[in-house]
C-alpha cells in the first residue's frame, strides 16, 4: 500500500512528497471539504439541507485524487463525493442546492465537466469510459475519472467498464474508495477478496492500492495514473483504503451494524490532522496562517449559503422541463393539466 | 449495398436491411461525430449485415467492435454522447437489451432532465426485434413497452425499407436518445423503391397504410404486413379497414388515431408483444379517453400472450398474431 505520510504525520516516503504549494493546496481543499461536511450536519438539523451522505474522514481519498485533474477533464462522482466535486471546482452554492433537492443544484457550470452526483451504484464507470474514448477520438489529452465505493465493485458495471477501458485503451482513472461499508454491509461480507486493487489484474490494467487517508499518497498515485492516461497509456484502477467514519447518510443509525470500537481506530488516522501535522512540522504552515485559512473558508461557505438561499423554489410545471429538446404532444398536454390544476388550487386557497 | 456517390434525386430498390445500411453510411459520411459500435458490427458487419462494409469504408475508429457486454455498450455510449459524439449502438437482439436497462432507465432517459439540458444524449440504439423467423430462445422478444414507459427516450419502429431509412436518419439527427427497433421478419422479406440521399421521415407522425370507413387497425413494425393482409381480405368482403402504421411509439401520433377512430367507430390494435401492460394498452387507453363516444364496439387487442415468446417452430404462429387472428378481430367488432 502506497503511503507518504504515517498516521502521526511523519514522512515515510520522502521521494513522493509533492511541491510545497501542492501540499498546501491539498490541505486547503481538504479543509473546505470538511467544513462543508460539518456545516452540512448543522444545516440538516436546522432543516436547511435535505438528507445527504457525509464524507468526513474521506477527504484525502477524494481531494487527493480529484486534485490530479484539470478543468478540461471529466469527473464522475458518487453521491458521497462532494469533496471531490468541490475540489475540481463545483461551486458550494450549487452543491448545497443539490442536497436541498433544488433544480438549481442540477445546473452544472459550463466551464466544468463534473457530472451530477450518481445515485445508482457503479453506473458511471462505463460512462466514464465513453467520455474518455470520446476525448481521445476528438484528439484531446483529456481524461475521465470515476468514483465508486467497495460495494460498487460488486456491480457488473464495474467489471464491464474495467474490461472495456482496458480493451479499448480508454484514458480513464477509476477510483475505488474502499471505505469499509456499503450501508450496513462490511467489505468482508461484500467480497472474499482482500485487495480490491488486484481486480485490475483480471482486465490487464494497472491496479494501485494506496493509503486513502494520506492526501499526499493519493495525489501522487493519481497524478501518475492521470499522466499515464494522458500519454496514451490507458486506464488505471486505484483503491484508496479509507474508512467511512460517519453514518451512511445523516438519517442513518450505524449503531445497528457497527460498534464505536470499529470506528475509534480510524480517528487516529484522520487525513486532515495527518497533513496538518506534516505542514506544521515542515514549517509550511503556522497556527496563525492556518487560522487565517479557516476564517477564509468559513466566509466563503457563508457567502455560498446566502447565494443558495436566494435561489427561488421551482414552479409546479418545471417538473416537466428538460425531458426532450422539444416537448412531445403528450408533455404539452400534461403541462396544461398541471397549470390548470395549480391555478385551481390557488383559487381555492385564495 | 451502399452507394458511394449519392445522386440528389431518384430511388433505388432495396431491402430494409440495405436501407438501414444506406442510412448509416450517409450519416457516417455527413458527420464526423457519428460512431457505430456494438458486438460484431465492425469486421463482420453485424449478424444481419446491417453495418456491412461500413468499417472498411469509414475506418476502425468510426465503426468498431466492443467486448460483449450490453450495459457497458450503452453506458459507454452515454459517455460518448456527453463528450460530444453521436453514438449509434447496436444491441444484437432486443431480447439482449435487458442487461443494459439500468443504464437506460437510470441515465439515458434522464440526462437532459438531471442536468437541466447542460448535457443531452443524441444517442441511437438499434435493436432487431420480434418473431416470425424461427429464431432460438430469447431472440424474438418485443420489449418496446419497457422503453416507451421510460421518460426521456423516443421509440421508433419502421415497417418498410423507405421508412427505415428515413426514420433512422431522423433518429440519428434527433437531439434526444432514440430506440430504433427493426423487425427481423422484415429485414429481407420486402423490397421497395427507397429515395436516395439524405431522406428523412419525421419522428412522431403515423402513416395511413390503407384507408377505410369501418374499422381502424393500429399496428407498427412487423405487424403492419400482417394487418395489411387481413385488411385486404376484409376489403374483398366489403369491409373498409383503415390500417395505421404508428411508426413512432414515443412520441405517439394520437391525432391520427383519434381522427380515424372517430370516422370508423371501431378500433383494433395489433402487436406481437405480451398482452398485459403492453404499448397496445396505452393506445387503447388513449382511444377510451379521447374517442369513447365514437366507439360502436369494444376495443380489441390482438397480441402475443403473457408467456415468454416460444421458440417452438411448429406453434410459433399461435403466439405471433397472423392475418387470420386479425381478420377474426375485424369480424368481432363488425358483428358486435
Amino acid at each position: 500500500m502506497v503511503q507518504c505520510l504515517a498516521p502521526d504525520g511523519s514522512v515515510v516516503r520522502e521521494d513522493l512528497l509533492p511541491e510545497p504549494e501542492i501540499r498546501l493546496d491539498l490541505y486547503r481543499q481538504m479543509r473546505r471539504a470538511r467544513h462543508f461536511d460539518e456545516r452540512g450536519w448543522v444545516l440538516y438539523r436546522q432543516g436547511r439541507l435535505g438528507v445527504f451522505p457525509p464524507f468526513g474522514g474521506m477527504e484525502a481519498s477524494q481531494v487527493g485524487t480529484a486534485a490530479a485533474l484539470t478543468k478540461d477533464d471529466w469527473l464522475f462522482p458518487t453521491y458521497r463525493d462532494t469533496g471531490a466535486a468541490l475540489t475540481l471546482g463545483l461551486p458550494i452554492a450549487r452543491t448545497l442546492a443539490y442536497w436541498r433537492t433544488s433544480p438549481h443544484g442540477w445546473h452544472m457550470p459550463a466551464d466544468l465537466k463534473v457530472l451530477p452526483f450518481y445515485i445508482p451504484i457503479a453506473t458511471q464507470y462505463p460512462q466514464a469510459v465513453g467520455a474518455a474514448l470520446a476525448e481521445r477520438r476528438q484528439g484531446t489529452r483529456n481524461v475521465a475519472m470515476a468514483f465508486i465505493g467497495d460495494g460498487g465493485s460488486s456491480e457488473g458495471d464495474f467489471h464491464e467498464a474495467l474490461n472495456f477501458a482496458g480493451a479499448l485503451n480508454a484514458p480513464c482513472v477509476f477510483i475505488l474508495q474502499n471505505n469499509g461499508w456499503a450501508i450496513s454491509v462490511p467489505t468482508r461480507t461484500q467480497t472474499r477478496a482482500t485487495d480490491l486493487s488486484r481486480r485490475a489484474d483480471g482486465y490487464g490494467i494497472p491496479g494501485v492500492r494506496v493509503d486513502g487517508n494520506d492526501a499526499l499518497a493519493t495525489y501522487h498515485v493519481t497524478r501518475e495514473a492521470v499522466d499515464r492516461a494522458r500519454n496514451g497509456g490507458g486506464p488505471t484502477l486505484i483503491e484508496t483504503v479509507t474508512y467511512r467514519v460517519k453514518p451512511h447518510t445523516v438519517a442513518d443509525d450505524p449503531s445497528r451494524y457497527r460498534s464505536e470500537a470499529d470506528t475509534a481506530g480510524w480517528d487516529a488516522k484522520d487525513p486532515v490532522t495527518r497533513l496538518r501535522t506534516h505542514l506544521l512540522n515542515a514549517g509550511l504552515m503556522t497556527e496563525a496562517s492556518e487560522a487565517a485559512l479557516l476564517a477564509e473558508i468559513a466566509a466563503e461557505f457563508e457567502a455560498a449559503l446566502a447565494e443558495a438561499d436566494s435561489y427561488p423554489e421551482p414552479t409546479p410545471a418545471e417538473i416537466l422541463d428538460h425531458v426532450f429538446a422539444e416537448p412531445t404532444p403528450q408533455l404539452k398536454k400534461q403541462r396544461a393539466e398541471i397549470l390548470a390544476e395549480h391555478a385551481q388550487d390557488q383559487k381555492e386557497q385564495a | 449495398m451502399t452507394a458511394t456517390a449519392t445522386p440528389p434525386t431518384g430511388t433505388k430498390n432495396m431491402t430494409m436491411v440495405a436501407a438501414i445500411n444506406d442510412a448509416l453510411d450517409i450519416a457516417l459520411a455527413a458527420d464526423d461525430t457519428v460512431h457505430i459500435f456494438g458486438e460484431d458490427v465492425g469486421v463482420m458487419g453485424g449478424v444481419f449485415r446491417a453495418t456491412d462494409g461500413l468499417q472498411a469504408k469509414h475506418g476502425e475508429g468510426r465503426v468498431f467492435d466492443t467486448p460483449l457486454a450490453e450495459a457497458a455498450i450503452v453506458g459507454m455510449g452515454i459517455g460518448m454522447g456527453l463528450a460530444g459524439l453521436k453514438p449509434i449502438a447496436e444491441i444484437q437482439f432486443a431480447g439482449f437489451l435487458y442487461p443494459a436497462l439500468d443504464q437506460i432507465l437510470s441515465h439515458l432517459g434522464r440526462y437532459r432532465h438531471r442536468t437541466r439540458s447542460r448535457y443531452h444524449l443524441p444517442m441511437v440504439i438499434r435493436a432487431p426485434y420480434g418473431g416470425g423467423v424461427h429464431t432460438p430462445e430469447q431472440h424474438a422478444d418485443s420489449p418496446e413497452a419497457i422503453l416507451a414507459h421510460t421518460p426521456g427516450v423516443k421509440v421508433v419502429i419502421p415497417s418498410t425499407p423507405a421508412d427505415a431509412k428515413g426514420l433512422l436518419l431522423s433518429a440519428i439527427n434527433d437531439p434526444d436518445p432514440v430506440f430504433f427497433f427493426e423487425a427481423i421478419k422484415l429485414y429481407r422479406s420486402v423490397k421497395e423503391d427507397v429515395p436516395v440521399g439524405d431522406y428523412r421521415v419525421p419522428i412522431g407522425k403515423a402513416r395511413i397504410v390503407t384507408q377505410g370507413d369501418d374499422v381502424t387497425v393500429i399496428c407498427y413494425g412487423g405487424m403492419v404486413e400482417v394487418a395489411q393482409k387481413a385488411a385486404a381480405a376484409a376489403q374483398a368482403a366489403g369491409i373498409g379497414v383503415e390500417v395505421i402504421d404508428l411508426r413512432t411509439l414515443v412520441p405517439m401520433d394520437t391525432d391520427t388515431i383519434i381522427t380515424s377512430v372517430a370516422k370508423t367507430g371501431r378500433a383494433i390494435i395489433v402487436t406481437e408483444a405480451p398482452r398485459t401492460a403492453g404499448f397496445h394498452s396505452e393506445i387503447a387507453a388513449v382511444i377510451a379517453e379521447e374517442a369513447i363516444e365514437h366507439l360502436r364496439a369494444p376495443i380489441v387487442r390482438v397480441t402475443g400472450y403473457d408467456a415468454p415468446y416460444p421458440p417452438f417452430t411448429a406453434v410459433e404462429d399461435v403466439y405471433r398474431p397472423n392475418p387470420l387472428r386479425v381478420a377474426k378481430a375485424i369480424r368481432q367488432v363488425m358483428d358486435y
